[in-house]
């Protein structure tokens, strides 16, 4: 059971990558298919290794992420 | 699990016209927590400036003023003067603060009103397509330096914040990046001395951010970070410039 | 010259103003006109002259200011609420006796407004923003090749009379792309020399370039030299073109973008029959009054198409001087009107 999860608004979301690259256990990745304004979006390709860090939302200018930590 | 992260209240929901990695979201999103942590939404109010930021009343969920460019802290010191237990921030970018707006800045710091600035500097005109900044860098190519900025034709790129701690009503000046969590966190802990600093009535606080602008300076939003403190970070350098709370 | 050039507006009045000998330029940017400010930038610094991104477009007129009494060849330009600003030194342009070149590429107001093209800044134009009792010369270019002709001719005039001169454009007309050929400038010497120019006072009485003038009769004498040649440039330098206007019943009134859709509308409504006219002024100030008065003698009705809330319709009111009725469409705000409006308009006055 990973300690973290993010929620990604994937239509908030432009692609930008900050959060891919802040990740520190590169759980995230670009999606395969497009949101409805043509940005591949931010999606958990590697859920189960999230700890919940943060990190991801601490970068994204869109406030696409919500996290989730276990107590 | 419980929800460690989410939108902070005073935002809203509205997504932002800003390009796909621009630091105006992050800058935003920092602003908008500090206020939310101070409990102050419903006695602050904001200026937004000319510039990509010129929508911001679009994305904080409180009272804001649009105004003239470059103009925002003498709209500012309208709004405080009047109100003074309220809490008034402007938020300018580089061609509003450093290059129209250079007198009005200049004069709120020396006059040390309790206001705060949020100061974007992404060395570029965003809004209008790309032109040079006050504070572009020499060799930086721009639509209005085409072969690259020319210290004698164009001048000296600027150092906003070194230039203000000589101002005699400055409480403190900090210059932070947001290009990595850890600066983020830093950053943000400048910002909420910036407010703090106004709530208790210490004079003129602002916060320079440097940023990045990936469509104007033709680069990824990763590799404008890489370009950021590779070019900017050197010549701009972070950390806290002035803090009369340290001189005490 | 003699070749012809697919250039967008912006870039052809820079260009033109280069050929016309512009010895400087200083700019903010400002959309719609960012493409006259970039260009400049690359070209003006080829041909070995000034160029200035100023901190302002206060900033910007000032340094005008300066060129223009060092005795050279300058400009400026910007879009409406830039040119609000310029205001206060146009006004001193235009006190001290001072050649320059100011460029509006209009867009829509009032305040920040939009980007979009407008025409909401005639009265500031010909009314003068700025204080006192001065008048512009004020070019109303209506395509890519009139955007470089005026803007030669506003060098011209500014340094023949020692005044200021506008070139009024707005945001289509900044923006669009047409075929422009670039004429020669006319010859600078039957202009009067630049005598009075701060060029150090080495071997001759000093000067002064001043709009000041306290105490005693000064000022009045001063505004009575500016009176005389203002008049002259009244009875001299008003123009316009007619289209159709022998036997129009209609008779329309536009410049600029918005006369691009009246001109569209007289050819439809001519082949359906109707009798329409356009006059359209070329220069709004010195307006074209004469030819005013005398289609007034002919035609009916006149109406007068702007891109704003209604200007223009006053000179041409002025001009009509009651003798038929002037009617107005217009909207403000960023607007175009299309050849159906007009032609939509017209019918219902025919």
């Amino acid at each position: 059971m990973p300690k973290g999860k993010v929620v990604i608004n994937k239509e908030k979301c432009k692609g930008c990558e900050l959060c891919i690259a802040a990740c520190p256990k590169k759980v995230l990745g670009l999606s395969e298919d497009f949101n409805t304004k043509g940005y591949r979006y931010s999606t958990p390709l590697h859920p189960e290794e999230c700890i919940g860090c943060g990190f991801c939302a601490m970068m994204c200018p869109d406030v696409a992420i919500e996290v989730y930590r276990e107590e | 699990m419980k929800n460690v992260y989410k939108k902070p209240e005073s935002m809203t929901s509205a997504t932002t016209i800003y390009c796909p990695g621009c630091h105006h979201g992050i800058a935003h999103r920092l602003i908008a927590e500090v206020i939310d942590e101070l409990g102050i939404a419903d006695r602050t109010i904001g200026i937004a400036p000319v510039g990509c930021a010129a929508l911001a009343y679009d994305y904080f969920d409180i009272d804001f003023s649009e105004t003239p460019h470059g103009r925002a802290p003498a709209v500012a010191t309208g709004l405080k003067l009047t109100q003074p237990d309220r809490v008034v921030f402007t938020y300018q970018g580089d061609g509003d603060l450093a290059s129209i707006g250079a007198a009005e800045i200049l004069h709120l710091a020396n006059r040390g009103f309790n206001i705060t600035t949020i100061f974007i500097n992404n060395a570029i005109y965003g809004m209008t397509g790309g032109q040079m900044a006050p504070t572009t860098l020499e060799g930086q190519k721009t639509t209005t330096t085409p072969f690259g900025r020319d210290l004698k034709v164009h001048g000296h790129p600027m150092k906003v914040s070194e230039i203000l701690t000589n101002a005699a009503g400055v409480a403190y000046i900090a210059r932070g990046a947001v290009y990595d969590p850890k600066h983020v966190m830093e950053t943000k802990k400048m910002i909420k001395k910036a407010f703090q600093n106004q709530i208790d009535g210490k004079g003129f606080s602002m916060v320079e951010i440097l940023s990045t602008c990936p469509t104007n300076w033709g680069l990824s939003p990763l590799d404008a970070v890489e370009w950021l403190k590779k070019n900017m970070e050197p010549f701009y350098p972070l950390g806290v410039k002035k803090d009369i709370d340290q001189e005490q | 010259m003699g070749e012809k050039y697919l250039m967008k507006g912006n870039e052809a009045l820079g260009e033109a103003a280069i050929i016309a000998g512009c010895d400087a330029y200083f700019g903010y940017p400002i959309t719609p006109q960012n493409e006259l400010t970039a260009y400049m930038s690359k070209r003006m610094l080829e041909e070995g002259r000034v160029f200035v991104q100023s901190e302002s477009e206060v900033a910007a007129i000032n340094m005008v200011f300066g060129a223009a009494g060092a005795g050279k060849r300058t400009m400026t330009s910007s879009s409406s609420p830039g040119v609000s600003l310029k205001q206060e030194g146009i006004s001193y342009l235009a006190g001290a006796q001072l050649p320059a070149v100011i460029v509006n590429v209009m867009r829509g107001g009032p305040g920040l407004g939009n980007i979009s093209p407008a025409q909401g800044d005639y009265y500031q134009a010909t009314r003068g923003g700025g204080n006192g009792d001065y008048r512009l010369i004020v070019f109303a270019p209506n395509s890519v090749q009139e955007m470089a002709d005026d803007v030669m001719d506003a060098f011209y005039l500014a340094d023949k009379y020692r005044m200021p001169a506008m070139v009024m454009a707005d945001g289509m007309l900044g923006q669009m792309m047409e075929p422009v050929e670039f004429k020669e400038p006319k010859s600078r010497k039957d202009l009067p020399a630049k005598d009075w120019a701060l060029t150090g006072a080495k071997g001759r009485p000093r000067n002064i370039v001043r709009s000041l003038m306290l105490g005693g009769t000064g000022l009045y004498e001063h505004n009575e030299v500016l009176r005389k040649i203002y008049a002259q440039v009244e009875a001299a330098e008003a123009r316009h073109e007619e289209l159709e206007t022998a036997d129009a019943e209609v008779t329309l009134v536009a410049y600029g973008s918005a006369s691009r859709a009246c001109i569209g509308a007289v050819r439809h409504l001519r082949a359906a029959g109707k009798k329409v006219g356009l006059i359209r002024p070329r220069v709004i100030w010195p307006y074209p009054y004469k030819a005013l008065e005398k289609q007034a003698e002919k035609s009916k009705k006149f109406l007068v198409v702007e891109m704003n809330l209604g200007q223009m319709v006053d000179d041409v009111r002025i001009g009509v001087a009651g003798k038929a009725p002037v009617e107005f469409y217009g909207y403000a705000g960023g607007w175009i009107p299309t050849v159906k409006e007009v032609v939509d308009r017209v019918n219902q006055m025919l």
